[in-house]
């Protein structure tokens, strides 16, 4: 234990805390830029300095251990000045247009600004874009002329997500964050996730917002507007409205979702279940051709409803493209549906429909625009909007979401079980998954109190979990005594560890599923900032609390579903469920 | 007063010290170092015995018990050009001070880091590293050792002056920017991929032969008390005989100035270059020491007829291109240093910019993350502080 002092006071602290750490402990304030919980220290802003007896120079306390009988002061002129002159120096250099900027009143600098009280700058003013905006691609906009360097972005990219795309470029004051060879966004290895946006603290980095084209197309005359909310949604819409994190606002959001003027409001759910069935019907016969006809079937099977990790693979693992599951997401299955099965119970023509969908994703906006998504020319999907571009709208139609009474999605391609809502966190579609499986295979529920299989819950990067198959069902002797070993990660910097041991062969489970994000969906690029691992863990609580809510927690168990079945798809992988819920994969390689 | 002295260039008989060593134990070379209060030469003037026993002990502690030993090469000061004249004539004494430390610290590996610039000396660096391996100096059982192994690669810079900064020359040797670490930890904690690892200039090197052979006391009886031994002084500028001098350590500016026959009419004198401090007459008399003015050699000398303010304008400038960009202060500061010292060129700048740039400069110097960016400010500080009126009116 360290036996230290901050403003005077004493303290103890563990070995190898650092001076940030313990302020943050004790709530004593500390201005922070490029410092972020889910990334490694950097220590280049300098926002953090604090003075420490003995040194000459400030030190940054994001970056500086305690040691012994350390004296630190956070405050005083010293501090308080050089805190303000860095401040200044970064609005100098950033390019401030705040009240037609997407990130006005969330920007982290323009709180600091405010936070040291700066009334003019000393410096010439970047009065307009001295660089080109980055429009390239159909997911992002990069703007570097608002960037203040923190390296968050670079971090989140390379760190927690193995991909890389990101990189400082030139030295000194040309310094700028981009790409390998300053190419633009669209033409480089990047998997659209977005945790780039997600940890980035100015306007610099933003999704390409759809909000404007999903206004015009619900005044449009003639057609139906139909909306599809995914699960993560739910638990971290309200944080945008003063909810504190974790609350759960599924009815308000429908409410205000008809109240903008959507036809139909639906959930992803309904499809979610529906992955679960076309998913385990997949594995299943894999796993039968492999350990009854001894044919090379691609196992491990890895789930494929995470576009970010679907265009991962294509960049990192293309040989392992085999063994993406060939399901569709929810949202590509939702948009493949609305346009035939409901459209032809509505009697309405696929042209004359919209689909939109809310997504915790920005990597969806690019899955939406997939060429192999749709046919006869119409996408399935046709606008898919972030967490935050929901909100901005709701916001503009001048709704006051915590007024508004719960209301419930429309019927049938809103009806869906607990199993559906836990996607939204890493380990839920594996949990979902074997919900069902386990009762197709056995005839009996999972041997797990309340259906909560709970090893495969928490937020540690890898989890691994086996199941010893016994009791079967007769047609399925097959699996009898089998242990079925399952695998999770989330983040793709331990989806590339797990794959690199896949293809090693120093891993060989059955089933994999990967998530793009830390902690899944709801810790997507494109939900409520900031991001932080507490918002995680508050989001996941309401997850997991909304689907003990549920009366029915099977995939399997959904009417609607199975109703879908029978009358149009016939059974889980039939040629009419192949034609529509089922995809193929592009190679791209890493250059 | 100091005496000017050889000893870096100095004849020395390859091996001769590296035997001796050889002979000792460990600890016993990093005493002898300790003793001899050797300090860096490259700047910093950190204890080298101090930085070795540190080094030697986390090797010890660490699981594989490896260490890695580095040469600064990367001579990139403006002003300053004595490392590239050590190399091209006494290789085999930096290499045996190399071999020495390594032994002290336990380093099996290393690497010699050459400024880019300085590329046309591989071929003679490359030869002579042969010839040492030849005669058993380095490699496998050096000196016919058993198991005394150490090989170090010769790296080059691309050009960057920030990579002369120990760590920001790990970053650049383990294949990524040049851009300095956080310390703590220290390089000798955690340097080259995470080993404890050792990074002396190469003059602080060129010395370590002597001080093995000649001793603790010899070494002291050399300099200053504080500042023992001696050093050397890349000098440039008015005078009649510029080139490489090496003093007794608390050599007088004005000694200085003598002895490369100034010409009398000096006005100002840059030591450290870029980075350093400007004296004018009135410090003439001030010892070069680390207990005066300290430096790691850059000597250029100004007579009346030159301008102050197109020297501060060369810095400024020079600071905006080479500041890695990593960090706030530097970056920007190093951008709107230039922004502001324009401003007396172009006739719109007065006292007022000078307190606004002082402010910055406290700031650089308070806030930035690596020591290079904390000096950037030290010239344009002392410049104006002594050449005010100069600037004022540029």
């Amino acid at each position: 234990m360290l036996h230290v002092t901050i403003n005077g006071i004493d303290h103890e602290a563990p070995e190898g805390m650092t001076i940030l750490e313990l302020c943050r402990r004790e709530g004593i304030h500390v201005p922070t830029l490029c410092d972020h919980p889910d990334l490694r220290t950097k220590g280049i802003c300098r926002i953090c300095v604090v003075e420490v007896k003995g040194s000459k120079t400030l030190q940054a306390s994001c970056s500086t251990p305690l040691v012994e009988g350390m004296e630190v002061m956070t405050t005083g002129d010293k501090v308080r000045r050089t805190r303000k002159t860095v401040v200044e120096l970064l609005l100098a250099n950033h390019y401030t247009d705040c009240t037609v900027c997407p990130k006005n009143l969330s920007c982290e600098l323009q709180s600091l600004a405010n936070e040291y009280g700066l009334t003019e700058l000393r410096w010439k003013e970047r009065r307009e874009r001295i660089i080109p905006r980055d429009l390239s691609s159909p997911v992002f906009v990069r703007d570097n002329n608002k960037c203040i360097l923190c390296q968050r972005c670079i971090r989140a990219c390379q760190d927690l997500q193995g991909v890389g795309a990101l990189a400082n470029l030139w030295k000194g004051d040309r310094t700028i964050i981009g790409s390998a060879f300053n190419k633009p966004i669209s033409e480089i290895v990047c998997i659209n996730c977005g945790q780039c946006v997600a940890h980035c603290p100015t306007g610099a980095l933003h999704e390409r917002y759809s909000v404007e084209e999903v206004w015009k197309a619900i005044d449009e005359p003639g057609k139906v507007v139909a909306i599809q909310t995914a699960p993560a949604i739910r638990a971290a819409l309200g944080e945008e409205f003063g909810y504190p994190p974790g609350t759960r606002v599924t009815g308000k959001m429908v409410t205000a979702l008809r109240m903008m003027g959507f036809d139909y409001v639906f959930d992803t759910q309904f499809t979610a279940d529906l992955t679960i069935l076309e998913e385990a019907h997949e594995l299943l016969a894999r796993l039968k051709g492999a350990l009854v006809e001894g044919k090379s079937t691609n196992l491990p099977m890895t789930t494929s409803c995470s576009p970010g990790w679907i265009k991962f693979q294509e960049h990192f693992f293309p040989e392992l493209l085999p063994n993406v599951s060939t399901c569709k997401s929810p949202q590509q299955m939702f948009g493949a549906l609305l346009k035939t099965y409901w459209a032809d119970r509505m009697k309405l023509k696929a042209q004359d429909i919209y689909c939109a969908s809310v997504m915790p994703c920005t990597a969806k906006k690019f899955e939406a625009g997939r060429p192999e998504m749709g046919r006869d020319g119409i996408q399935d999907v046709d606008f898919a909007l972030t967490t935050r571009e929901l909100a901005a709208m709701i916001k503009q139609a001048g709704i006051d979401l915590k007024s508004l009474p719960d209301s419930e999605f429309d019927s049938p391609l809103g009806e869906s079980t607990g199993a559906a809502t836990i996607f939204a966190a890493t380990g839920g579609v594996m949990e979902a998954a074997l919900r069902s499986a386990w009762e197709i295979i056995t005839g009996r529920e999972v041997p797990f109190e309340h259906l909560d299989i709970t090893p495969l819950r928490g937020f540690e990067g890898v989890r691994e979990a086996a199941l010893t198959i016994t009791g079967v069902k007769p047609e399925f002797s097959w699996l009898e005594g089998v242990t079925l070993k399952v695998l999770i990660a989330h983040g793709t910097a331990n989806a590339k560890t797990v794959m690199e041991a896949v293809k090693a062969g120093t891993l060989a489970p059955h089933f994999i599923e990967i998530m793009t994000c830390p902690g899944g969906c709801l810790g997507g690029g494109g939900q409520p900032l900031p991001i932080t691992p507490e918002k995680r863990e508050a989001r996941a609580r309401a997850i997991y609390a909304e689907d003990s809510g549920f009366k029915i927690r099977k995939s399997h168990e959904n009417a609607a579903v199975m109703k879908l079945y029978a009358d149009f798809l016939g059974a889980p992988n039939s040629h009419k469920a192949h034609e529509l819920l089922h995809t193929k994969y592009t190679p791209r390689g890493r250059y | 007063m100091a005496r000017k002295i050889d000893v870096v260039f100095s004849e020395l008989e390859p091996g001769l010290a590296l035997r001796k060593a050889l002979g000792m134990g460990q600890d016993e070379i990093i005493k002898i170092v300790t003793d001899s209060n050797l300090r860096g030469r490259g700047g910093a003037g950190f204890p080298t015995g101090l930085k070795w026993k540190f080094a030697r002990a986390n090797m010890l502690a660490r699981p594989g018990n490896d260490a890695c030993f580095i040469c600064n090469a990367d001579e990139g000061e403006p002003g300053t050009f004595k490392d590239k004249k050590i190399l091209e004539q006494r290789t085999a004494k930096v290499v045996e001070g190399m071999v020495i430390g390594a032994r002290a610290v336990g380093a099996t590996r290393g690497f010699l880091y050459l400024r880019g610039e300085y590329d046309y000396m591989r071929p003679l660096i490359t030869q002579k590293i042969e010839e040492l391996r030849n005669l058993g100096l380095l490699g496998d059982n050096i000196c016919d050792s058993k198991g005394f192994c150490f090989d170090f690669e010769l790296r080059l810079g691309s050009g960057a002056y920030v990579c002369g900064e120990e760590t920001a020359l790990m970053e650049s040797l383990e294949g990524r920017r040049g851009e300095p670490r956080n310390k703590p930890p220290f390089p000798v904690e955690h340097g080259f991929l995470g080993m404890p690892t050792v990074v002396n200039n190469v003059e602080t090197l060129a010395f370590i032969p002597h001080i093995i052979l000649n001793g603790s006391d010899w070494f002291r009886q050399i300099g200053t008390a504080v500042s023992t031994g001696s050093k050397l002084f890349s000098v440039s500028g008015d005078c009649a005989k510029p080139g490489i001098y090496e003093f007794e350590y608390g050599v007088t500016i004005r000694q200085l100035l003598r002895e490369v026959e100034a010409d009398g009419d000096t006005k100002a004198v840059q030591i450290g270059g870029a980075s350093g401090f400007c004296a004018s007459a009135d410090d003439f008399d001030k010892h070069l020491a680390f207990e005066g003015i300290p430096t790691g050699g850059s000597i250029i000398i100004l007579n009346k007829s030159r301008s102050m303010f197109k020297m501060l304008k060369n810095f400024v400038m020079f600071f905006q291109e080479e500041s890695c960009g990593q960090c706030t202060p530097c970056r920007a500061g190093c951008s709107r240093m230039p922004e502001g010292i324009l401003k007396f060129e172009a006739g719109n700048g007065n006292s007022r910019t000078i307190t606004d740039l002082l402010e910055l400069a406290d700031t650089m110097s308070l806030a930035s993350k690596c020591g290079f960016g904390q000096s950037v400010p030290n010239s344009f500080r002392t410049i104006v502080s002594k050449f005010r009126d100069e600037i004022l009116s540029a």
